[in-house]
């Protein structure tokens, strides 16, 4: 897909903390905008900021300065409750610990999204287990989280993050706790999706071949961008 | 709203066992409420169905002395029928008992006694034997347990001889509780001549019940005949006034036993606020997720807010159906108390209004917690670090929450008191009790991180840490164990406060049996009987009966008369308190006895008969407050210096030098008080109102009162059976009857108490359970990682052990220092007398309270160490 206009764009980002020993900065001024369709993966060692940096493009935090626009929207503006409607009507999650909700079955867990704004019934439930047909889990629909591998658990997670069919995703170490055949096989479904879905990606990870399958890459030291590589599509 | 219920209702699958154990947390308080609630209600309508019942007659009129011929002609004229009633104390022997003795409240009645409802006895012909005139006495039950008598033997009353025809099973308008003190004996009134106690001197209730013709008004003829014959002090009962006074106790009663099960619902609305606190800590991760898939603060709070009110609908439902149950079993409780039949049925209206206080109180109780709902931040799915964030000491809505939950308990306890003083106080007191309880298991849990040595073994160290570390149950443990020994405890304390205050009073040299109605020409022959009994009379005093002919130089009729003209402008109903006005604050200003204007004047003390004494010092139980003593005036002094006991002055809003002018039967007395007594009425001693010179009464027809002390009991009763077969007008009171009496009464009432006490204490094991089981949620993974690492499973039982031994001693210890306390308050301010605190009770009740502790808190976390470890390392990856 050709990139167009930018879906995502952070200018200044800036984020500080107050602790005991007096502020902290985790990212200063930080810029870049992403067109839609992109894959973007920030990289950097630990303690850089990425998934600080992750978050407040979700909008699941606020700013110390800078501004964040997801889809139009200037996150900033938004309150809580603001930030929660944009995530659910245009932003997909792949969390490093999966994060599924252990009281709900995969396919419970998968509908969520859709149900969050008062969707349902047999049309919606049928759509939620074809997802979970296509990450490969069609039979695992009645299973709940514990019931499954690490590896089937993000496959759940991505099917859910998929759903409300999101025109970004963000994913904070897909396979950090995945082995190494699980983890080949979940990064091929991220970007088989991607592709299928034309959803714009914006991965953290450690994994610098992962990063590499993403067509740009930001690096963080201490906050700051250190340098942001095109790639030639892979 | 869909998504609200589909997910609270999925969210809660993993959990609904342990929220539905939450709830049983508040079950018992809304049980106690709707028990209560709806047994009043059965109460009320009783006393509505059984009006009349509840006094036998249409109207009693009732009179210390015989009434006057203008007042029965009167009664006469207004048709209808009459029975007349003679009451009094007198000594009932028992010939087939080798002639034992005992006091009873002999009941002479007439035939058609009563009008209304059914005199019961056992076997059913006894009471017609009665009424047909026969020479018989129905008798309470107890007495004939305690003399081994049956049904057919005889007994003596005076000098009259009659059959026991059965026992009374039954009377209309009286409890089995007013024959506490004395059982009662019926007899026929025609038979009350050949008795010989007909002209008694001792205090003797004359009565005529009334069956007024259809139509007629039994409170207009009160009032007629209380303002037509002022001077004969008459006291009157209607049915209406019988209802409204037992409506009004009955009223009060409610109040106090649905505030005592209060205590239980918020205890149990801790508890449940203290599990879903853990529970909610345990849903942020969930909470976090939500909130990144776009769920609003408002809608991930209310999926925890509809499982908070389901929980609490569900706690409601169970304590309602448990509150029907426990109606059945009131009236078993409630046995011997209540004056009527009560009718179970199930008061709805009141059914709701237990399930609606326990419902708001729970789902108040619940909101406090499930504020942190609201401030999870979806940044907790990225990194649980965030979870501090959502602490929410800063949040508005909790104090607001805090002041709601306050105004609630103040408006529950107003709304069963009617009273802002009692509502204030009652909250007040719950803050405070619960306030010092919380704060001393915080010094528990402080003192557990400061001062542990480390040279205690592993398994001590690591029980004493769970006392401070983070998700501890100190407080609510030391809460709700530490309440429920307080409530208990001090119910024990005070029963062997008060009745340790009694044997006291026997003890030493100070008389133990007390004897009344000795004749003048007796008194000397009683002494030199009691003499060679070996129980020498040790103090004996001649009672004057007299009545107040004018106070401050005004006639008393004038002023009873000038009473009822005032209650009649104001066209009010006299309250209760004016009938027995001497229970009034004494504090009322002094506006003189006339009635206007100012307080009024205590009517009965005005009316009644006096039974004085004279002599020249004070006794072993008075001294002088105010004023000087006299001890003696010469003959025929005009106006003579008399003592009178403090209450007395306070009742009749006297002053030290006001006049009083006296009916020494028929005679006028003028007097000046010119000293104030403090009496220790307690001791089995006589004691008097007023206390005359000797000198200006003697002349007056008089008994004397004699006390003495016998060395034990087979000795009082030997002395009671030769002095009463010597003088069979007397009667005796004897000390360990009253001690037997007191018991039984405390008995009672502790019974009643306790049953509610228990609903706190059993409320506190569920609390208890809850808690074990919470902790066992929040420590399975500690558990898990000691066992991973090789701790046995004996080491985890013992930190358990150590754990819940420690938060046991230490409830046990808290509640029965309160319990100590509170005793100690009670008995300085109420019952103004020493403290008693026996060591053995206490330690008695702190192993108990210990023993409760550990053994729940063992089955209840007994699975823990059974956990596969896998299982858990596997969740939590």
């Amino acid at each position: 897909m050709t990139p167009t206009a930018p879906i995502l764009k952070v200018e200044c980002l800036t984020k500080n903390y107050r602790t005991a020993a007096g502020p902290l900065t985790v990212l200063r001024e930080v810029s870049f905008d992403l067109a839609a369709g992109a894959s973007l993966a920030i990289v950097g060692p630990s303690g850089s900021g990425k998934t600080t940096l992750l978050g407040l493009c979700a909008g699941l935090d606020r700013a110390s300065g800078g501004t964040v626009t997801l889809a139009g929207s200037e996150l900033g503006a938004l309150n809580e409750d603001g930030r929660a409607q944009v995530r659910n009507a245009h932003v997909g999650f792949v969390f490093q610990n999966f994060q599924l909700i252990p009281t709900l079955t995969a396919l419970e867990n998968v509908l969520v999204p859709l149900e969050l704004r008062g969707a349902g019934g047999a049309a919606v439930e049928a759509e939620a287990a074809a997802l979970l047909g296509r990450v490969g889990l069609g039979a695992r629909c009645d299973h709940y989280p514990v019931q499954l591998s690490g590896g089937e658990q993000q496959r759940v997670a991505l099917a859910r993050a998929f759903m409300n069919r999101p025109k970004i995703l963000f994913c904070d170490e897909p396979t950090g706790n995945l082995d190494g055949d699980t983890a080949a096989a979940m990064v091929e479904l991220i970007f088989g999706l991607n592709r299928e879905k034309g959803t714009t990606l914006v991965l953290v990870t450690h994994d610098l071949e992962l990063a590499k399958k993403c067509g740009r890459i930001l690096r963080l030291r201490n906050g700051a961008v250190v340098s942001d590589e095109t790639l030639a599509a892979s | 709203m869909s998504f609200i219920l589909k997910m609270a209702w999925r969210d809660s699958r993993a959990s609904r066992r342990r929220l539905l154990l939450y709830s049983l947390s508040v079950v018992l308080g809304i049980a106690a409420l709707v028990a209560i609630g709806s047994f009043t209600v059965n109460l009320k309508q009783a006393i509505d169905d059984q009006a009349k019942g509840l006094l036998g007659a249409d109207l009693v009129v009732t009179s210390r002395s015989a009434f006057s011929e203008a007042v029965l002609a009167y009664m006469a004229e207004l048709g209808g029928e009459r029975s007349r009633t003679r009451e009094f104390s007198s000594m009932l022997v028992f010939p087939t008992a080798h002639d034992a003795t005992r006091l009873v409240q002999v009941r002479a009645v007439e035939a058609n006694f009563p009008f209304y409802g059914k005199f019961e006895t056992a076997p059913l012909g006894a009471a017609a034997e009665l009424q047909a005139g026969r020479p018989v006495v129905v008798l309470e039950e107890t007495l004939l347990t305690q003399f081994g008598v049956k049904v057919g033997d005889e007994v003596k009353l005076g000098q009259a001889t009659f059959t026991i025809a059965g026992t009374i099973l039954k009377v209309p308008g009286e409890s089995a509780a007013i024959a506490t003190f004395a059982p009662r004996a019926y007899v026929p009134l025609g038979w009350l001549t050949a008795t010989g106690l007909m002209n008694r001197e001792s205090i003797t209730q004359h009565r005529v019940m009334l069956k007024l013709p259809e139509g007629q008004d039994a409170e207009a003829v009160e009032r007629a005949m209380k303002t037509k014959f002022a001077a004969e002090r008459l006291s009157f009962s209607t049915v209406a006034e019988r209802k409204r006074n037992l409506g009004a106790a009955l009223t009060n009663i409610e109040g106090f036993l649905n505030l005592v099960g209060f205590v239980a619902l918020f205890l149990g609305a801790i508890g449940v606020a203290s599990a879903i606190h853990v529970y909610v800590r345990q849903k942020i991760a969930t909470v976090a997720v939500l909130r990144c898939l776009g769920a609003s603060a408002a809608q991930s709070f209310s999926v925890y807010v509809v499982q908070g009110i389901t929980l609490g609908i569900f706690g409601a439902v169970l304590g309602a159906a448990l509150g029907i149950t426990l109606q059945l079993l009131l009236p078993v409780v409630l046995q011997g108390v209540l004056p009527f039949d009560v009718n179970f049925f199930i008061a709805w209206p009141a059914v709701g209004r237990g399930v609606g206080a326990g419902l708001v109180i729970c789902f108040l109780f619940t909101l406090l917690p499930l504020l942190a709902v609201r401030r999870v931040s979806p940044l907790v799915a990225l990194r649980s670090a965030f979870i501090e964030r959502t602490g929410a000491a800063t949040d508005p809505w909790r104090l607001i929450l805090g002041a709601l939950i306050l105004a609630a308990v103040t408006g529950f306890a107003y709304w069963q008191t009617r009273s802002w003083r009692i509502g204030l106080g009652f909250t007040g007191m719950l803050v405070v009790g619960f306030g010092v309880l919380a704060g001393l298991a915080q010094l528990v849990a402080w003192a557990a991180r400061r001062f542990v040595p480390r040279s205690l073994p592993y398994v001590v160290r690591q029980g004493i840490a769970n006392l401070h570390r983070p998700n501890n149950r100190t407080v609510l443990l030391l809460l709700s164990l530490g309440l429920g020994t307080f409530l208990i405890l001090t119910l024990y304390l005070t029963r062997t406060t008060l009745l340790n205050q009694v044997d006291l009073a026997g003890e030493g040299a100070r008389p133990n049996l007390l004897f009344f109605d000795i004749q003048d020409d007796q008194i000397e022959p009683f002494k030199k009987i009691a003499a060679e009994l070996d129980a020498p009379v040790m103090q004996s005093a001649p009672i004057v009966t007299m009545k107040i002919a004018a106070l401050k130089g005004r006639p008393v009729d004038e002023i009873m008369r000038e009473r009822e003209a005032a209650r009649s402008t104001a066209g009010t109903l006299e309250s209760d308190a004016e009938k027995t006005p001497e229970r009034r604050p004494a504090a009322a200003p002094r506006g003189g006895p006339n009635g206007r204007g100012g307080p009024r004047l205590s009517g009965g003390m005005l009316g009644r008969e006096y039974r004085s004494t004279y002599r020249a010092e004070l006794s072993g139980t008075e001294r002088i407050v105010a004023g000087k003593f006299a001890g003696q005036v010469p003959p025929g002094a005009a106006l003579v210096p008399i003592s009178v006991e403090e209450s007395f002055l306070k009742s009749l809003q006297l002053a030290l030098g006001d006049e009083i002018e006296w009916d020494v039967q028929g005679v006028p007395v003028r007097t000046q008080i010119t000293s104030v007594r403090a009496v220790e009425w307690r001791r089995l001693e006589s004691n008097f109102f007023v206390v005359f010179p000797t000198g200006a009464i003697e002349a007056a027809p008089q008994t004397f009162v004699a006390a003495l002390r016998t060395k034990s009991p087979a000795a009082s009763a030997q002395t009671q059976r030769a002095l009463v077969a010597a003088f069979p007008n007397i009667s005796a009171i004897d000390l360990a009857l009253i001690l037997q009496a007191l018991d039984s009464i405390f008995s009672k009432v502790a019974f009643v108490i306790q049953f509610m006490a228990l609903f706190t204490v059993f409320t506190g094991v569920i609390v208890l359970v809850g808690a074990v089981l919470n902790g066992r949620y929040q420590r399975i993974r500690e558990t898990v990682l000691l066992r991973t690492l090789g701790a046995t499973r004996r080491q985890l039982v013992q930190i358990q052990l150590v754990e819940y031994s420690i938060l046991g001693v230490l409830a046990a210890v808290v509640g029965g220092g309160l319990s100590i306390a509170g005793n100690a308050l009670l008995a300085h301010f109420v019952f103004k007398i020493t403290p008693v605190a026996p060591p053995l009770l206490i330690l008695g009740a702190v192993a108990a309270a210990t023993a409760v502790t550990v053994v729940t808190g063992w089955v209840t976390g007994r699975g823990v160490t059974d956990y596969p470890p896998l299982e858990i390392l596997r969740q939590e990856t």
